[in-house]
């Protein structure tokens, strides 16, 4: 690198790096500052600091009951997901056997079918069984969707596991379990936490497969938004826009710190 | 023996979940494309036909003949040209960033990595929400465009297939970059440090070693963004507008409006078909190239 370290830079990549991060994040951050715009018709011109679209969502019953609605499903579906994940991680990682990468395409096929294909399947596979559309069936389409998505980060902690330390554990008569309990769980956690902290994100941020299985009085927040921007631009979504971007970030920012502690 | 029937247990329920509550279903997607829509929306479960599918290429005319109608045929060939177009362009725009986050420090690294994740892990909705902010009439690109005298009207891009574009484009960015950066990252400096040693300027290191090495990242980006540009169904909805129909927005439409569920079933079921085509194709491809490789 030393050397040839200047041959290393490509010209213009550093320019248009810039270019797309600003890119990136020109839209989200023109929708937070608007989020805090006084003004009521959410155009482009600035009125003034104000917090009142907060207080209009706070007050909407609807969108509160979707947001509650959102939260519990996103909690039960990441926690059923996360642990059978890890268990499923526990069984691919560090071994190979035939079958394996048959194995990992199953586990992976709920990111690889496109969502609306999977929404419409998992819609008249419930209509069929009688399983009512409502929060049940929210739960049972996103824990689904939660099982890859926490499994890629626990299975990536796995690999990267001392394998000498499980077995220095047998070799000291430890059973199976009390080497899982006492030597790879608390090795794994930060894997395991990151990945149910990506499953949470993804399910409250989930919009096609809940708009067609969130039954009346079961909507999910995304769902309720997606109404409301159809109907028209209004301020009340850039607030509770502006809030889901707080949400997913300030997870994301606590799973990258978590892994930098750890890695 | 043991070590088989302990990993069958840990496998079990994550493949239950998924085989029940979606490899199944899928199956009973199929299944449905063949029955009979019934009188008010539904299905009935047991008269079997194919007019789903005829009804994909044809149509009735006055004399009850079947003339081809090539309608559905547009709105895929339309959805397909759409995504093909989205995947390139994010491409063009990925590969530079990607390089150029592949030669950092390895501590910067991983921050910018966290740093193009954010807006990936941002919720698809909310990023294509604020494209309308930016590009309706009286938005933020318009009063811009406007007050510095590039234009007098407004510039009507929202409700366009443009403004689809452009959001397919943004959401999808993330899904191109993070492929090309992990192949770029795994590969062998010491290539590229022969490449200069023997007198290769920049542009030959990057076309004749880079580019080639990088070609499975850049081919799973593809996939990664053609697969769920196809089936798009928010950004349509919220940037086209209602004038150019998606496939997914044609999906959607036969489970509402229509109530047509089992040609519903079996346009999902021919886009499916389409994306297996387009894996199938790529894992034959990628088995050629690694050969060629190795």
């Amino acid at each position: 690198m030393t050397r040839a370290g200047d041959l290393w830079r490509f010209p213009g990549t550093r320019a248009a790096a810039f270019a797309v991060l600003a890119y990136l994040y020109l839209p989200i951050i023109v929708l937070v500052v608007l989020s805090f715009n006084a003004s009521d018709s959410s155009l482009a011109r600035w009125e003034g600091f104000s917090t009142h679209w907060y207080a209009v969502a706070a007050a909407d019953g609807n969108m509160v009951h979707s947001i509650e609605i959102s939260l519990t499903v996103a909690c039960i579906a990441t926690s059923i997901g996360t642990v059978v994940a890890t268990l499923a991680a526990l069984a691919t990682a560090r071994t190979r056997f035939r079958g394996r990468i048959a194995v990992e395409a199953f586990l992976a096929l709920p990111l690889v079918i496109p969502d609306i294909v999977a929404a419409i399947a998992i819609l008249l596979f419930f209509v069929m069984v009688g399983i009512q559309l409502g929060l049940l069936s929210l739960i049972l389409a996103h824990t689904v969707f939660t099982i890859p998505i926490a499994y890629l980060p626990i299975r990536a902690r796995l690999e990267g596991l001392d394998p000498a330390l499980a077995e220095a554990a047998a070799d000291l008569y430890a059973t199976p379990w009390q080497s899982l309990r006492r030597i790879i769980l608390p090795l794994i956690w930060p894997g395991i936490l990151s990945g149910a902290m990506l499953a949470f994100i993804g399910s409250l941020g989930d919009v096609v497969v809940s708009y067609f299985i969130s039954g009346p009085g079961s909507t999910t927040l995304p769902v309720y938004v997606f109404s409301m921007v159809r109907m028209g631009v209004t301020p009340t979504v850039n607030a509770v826009s502006t809030l889901l971007i707080a949400a997913s970030a300030s997870l994301l920012t606590l799973s990258y710190l978590l892994g930098r502690r750890f890695n | 023996m043991s070590n088989v029937r302990q990993r069958a247990g840990l496998l079990t329920p994550a493949m239950a979940v998924i085989g029940v509550l979606l490899v199944l279903p899928l199956c009973l997607m199929a299944f449905v494309s063949t029955l009979e829509r019934g009188p008010d929306g539904g299905v009935i479960w047991s008269r079997h036909t194919l007019d789903p599918y005829v009804q994909f290429l044809f149509e009735r005319d006055l004399m009850d003949r079947l003339v081809l109608n090539t309608d559905y045929l547009q709105i895929f060939a339309r959805s397909i040209g759409l995504a093909t177009t989205t995947a390139v362009l994010t491409l063009v725009i990925a590969f530079p960033i990607a390089l150029w986050m592949a030669f950092q420090p390895p501590q910067r690294r991983t921050f910018l990595l966290f740093v193009v994740t954010v807006p990936f892990w941002t919720n698809l909705l909310v990023r294509n929400y604020a494209w309308i902010l930016l590009l309706r009439n009286g938005g933020v690109f318009d009063r811009l465009a406007q007050s510095t005298g590039l234009t007098h009207e407004p510039l009507n891009v929202l409700y366009s297939p443009l403004a689809t574009g452009i959001g397919l484009v943004y959401s999808f960015l993330p899904f191109m970059i993070l492929p090309i950066y992990v192949s770029l990252e795994k590969l062998d400096r010491r290539l590229i440090e022969a490449a200069f040693d023997l007198g290769a300027n920049r542009w030959h290191a990057l076309t004749r070693i880079i580019l080639p090495l990088s070609m499975p990242g850049i081919v799973g980006g593809l996939i990664l963004v053609f697969v769920p540009c196809l089936g798009a169904f928010v950004t349509p909805a919220l940037l086209g507008g209602g004038k150019s129909l998606m496939i997914g927005s044609l999906i959607q439409q036969q489970f509402g409006q229509s109530r047509n569920w089992p040609f519903g079933a079996a346009l999902a079921f021919v886009l499916l078909a389409l994306i297996v085509f387009a894996l199938v194709l790529h894992a034959l491809r990628y088995r050629r190239l690694a050969g060629r490789l190795t």
